[in-house]
């Protein structure tokens, strides 16, 4: 066998044995909180609140979990992208001609991506200290929100960078204003990357601790106004799997299932969706 | 002697310290086809994107000189850059078809220019396709994707996209060097029959192309333009012994 073939077969290997490994990790996890999850998953669980004696293993379920992290992830995902979207689209339109700015925008907004949530937690509770803000759905939002904007940014921005510059230069021969070729042009051509970075970044905030911690507080109810706190998923399992009753620790693993059934419903829809919008994308 | 289109007086540009294009001065005729040829790298792209301030796009890029069209200098003007740009249609290289369907691709010029009756829309992208001979290929499918056509039908579509804003001059870069030798051909008849109300400025490093449809040429070498004049006068009688050796294919 020749350098060459020997080099290509060892890649090869090298390659299966890593993804192989990947996969079996992944399928673990999964495996594991759906065994220890799913024999507690009832009706109760998504229907209901906590009722008296919840959290020593009496009826009840988490609904104001499931419904409080909806609307963190929900709202911090929609404003995150309504200030994302603009800022990727005029850094790769208006800014086109300051590179240097924006590999500077770019660089810091890697290194917000890479700050712990715990860190946007604490520096949401120190604002509301300062506004003299309580707990509440309002806070957790704006903190989620100021954690995934980087992400939400970035994301966008690498989807546009793959827009050919020819495009761009076509559509102002037109006579196109920017603003004409961002929304016109380069949303339409990104779409399916735009799709997929609501994802992630929807991922990030619904499944998020840190950064709800000190920001959202936590209750039995469904917040029925901004300024109420609200109880969130990633706590409701990070409070039960603390407890030292057994029935409330196998609840934290069924509170589990039920965010990863979230996560998983929402990837789906938005491969659906990614499919239908492709279909005007130019593959250059 | 015909009337002229748009007339290049001295123009210098240069990318930090290296000089590009060195003291142009070129007539383009008006209605006619203006050939720009010479070896790759000695700056025709670069005076095209000067017709339309692409090079605005360039920090870095320093221009001097006038470019005057229609008794406007276009490099110093307050006026709309988007009018000097809509006066002219580009082809580029290969075709970039905006990401929605064939239709809309004609139309989207004409929408952002405010026309959008849909009446008026169709009748336009019909008059336009068939133009640039695409009707009777695309007319049972204007929603499909524009990505779905081939290479030689999305250079035609960017034609009629072009033509759609109703521009005086068409500037195309080397527009048939992505197509197959039928597109090419295609794109070449379309030329010499809109040359009868456009004026068109196209960049080709193909001699056999130039011959076959110039009527004016610009031969560029090192960012200088070093001959110009009628096709006739330049293919038959060039007057530089650089043109002479770059006619006879001594260099590329
Ligand atoms: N954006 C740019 N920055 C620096 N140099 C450039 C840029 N664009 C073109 N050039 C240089 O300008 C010269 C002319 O390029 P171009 O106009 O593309 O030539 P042609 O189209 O005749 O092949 C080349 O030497 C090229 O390297
Ligand atoms: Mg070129």
């Amino acid at each position: 066998m020749n350098r060459r073939k020997a080099e290509e077969y060892f890649f090869r290997v090298l390659m299966f044995i890593s993804s192989t490994i990947i996969i079996m990790v992944l399928l673990h996890i999964i495996y594991s909180i759906l065994k220890a999850g799913l024999p507690h998953l009832n009706w109760d669980m998504i229907s209901k609140v906590p009722e008296g004696g919840y959290y020593f293993g009496k009826g009840g379920g988490i609904l104001n979990a499931i419904v409080g992290s909806l609307y963190v992830a929900i709202g911090a995902t929609s404003l995150a992208f309504a200030i994302g979207l603009p800022v990727a689209l005029f850094m790769n339109i208006h800014l086109t001609k300051w590179k240097k700015v924006v590999n500077g925008i770019r660089f810091l907004m890697d290194l917000l991506c890479g700050i712990p949530s715990i860190v946007y937690g604490a520096f949401g509770f120190t604002l509301m200290i300062f506004f003299g803000l309580r707990t509440s759905l309002l806070a957790g939002i704006i903190t989620v929100t100021v954690f995934i904007v980087p992400i939400m940014i970035r994301a966008i921005d690498e989807v546009l960078m793959t827009i050919p510059r020819g495009l761009f230069e076509s559509a102002l021969s037109l006579g196109s204003t920017k603003s004409e070729i961002s929304y016109r042009v380069f949303f339409k051509q990104s779409i399916a990357g735009i799709i997929t970075a609501l994802l992630l970044s929807f991922g990030r905030a619904i499944g998020d601790a840190a950064s709800v911690l000190l920001t959202t507080g936590y209750t039995d109810y469904i917040p029925t106004s901004l300024s109420q706190p609200t109880a969130t998923l990633p706590l409701a399992i990070f409070f039960q799997l603390s407890s030292p009753i057994l029935e409330v620790r196998q609840r934290a693993y069924a509170s589990a299932v039920i965010l990863i059934a979230i996560i998983l419903f929402i990837s789906l829809l938005a491969r659906i969706l990614t499919y239908s919008y492709k279909k005007n994308k130019i593959n250059y | 002697m015909s009337q002229t289109e748009i007339s290049i007086k001295n123009l210098n540009l240069s990318f930090e310290k290296q000089q590009i294009l060195k003291n142009i001065n070129v007539d383009i005729p008006r209605h006619k086809i203006t050939v720009i040829m010479g070896p790759s790298g000695c700056g025709k792209t670069t005076l095209m994107r000067c017709m339309n301030r692409l090079t605005d796009l360039n920090t870095q890029a320093k221009v001097t000189g006038n470019i005057v069209i229609g008794g406007r200098d276009i490099l110093h003007t307050n006026d709309d850059i988007t009018e000097i740009r809509k006066m002219m249609g580009l082809l580029a290289q290969r075709p970039y078809p905006l990401p929605m369907n064939i239709f809309n691709n004609v139309a989207y010029g004409l929408r952002i220019s405010g026309r959008k009756k849909k009446r008026f829309l169709e009748k336009r992208v019909e008059h336009y396709l068939r133009q640039v001979n695409l009707w009777e290929e695309v007319k049972d499918r204007l929603k499909d994707p524009a990505a779905a056509l081939s290479i030689g039908q999305q250079q035609r579509l960017c034609l009629a996209r072009g033509l759609a804003v109703d521009p005086r001059i068409i500037l195309a870069d080397e527009p048939t060097s992505a197509l197959d030798p039928i597109s090419s051909q295609l794109i070449e008849e379309k030329f010499a029959e809109l040359k009868s109300s456009y004026t068109i400025v196209m960049v080709t490093h193909i001699l056999r192309q130039a011959r076959r449809i110039a009527d004016h040429v610009v031969f560029m070498y090192m960012g200088e333009v070093i001959e110009q004049g009628p096709a006739e006068e330049f293919f038959e009688n060039p007057k530089m012994e650089m043109t002479k050796s770059y006619l006879k294919g001594m260099f590329y």
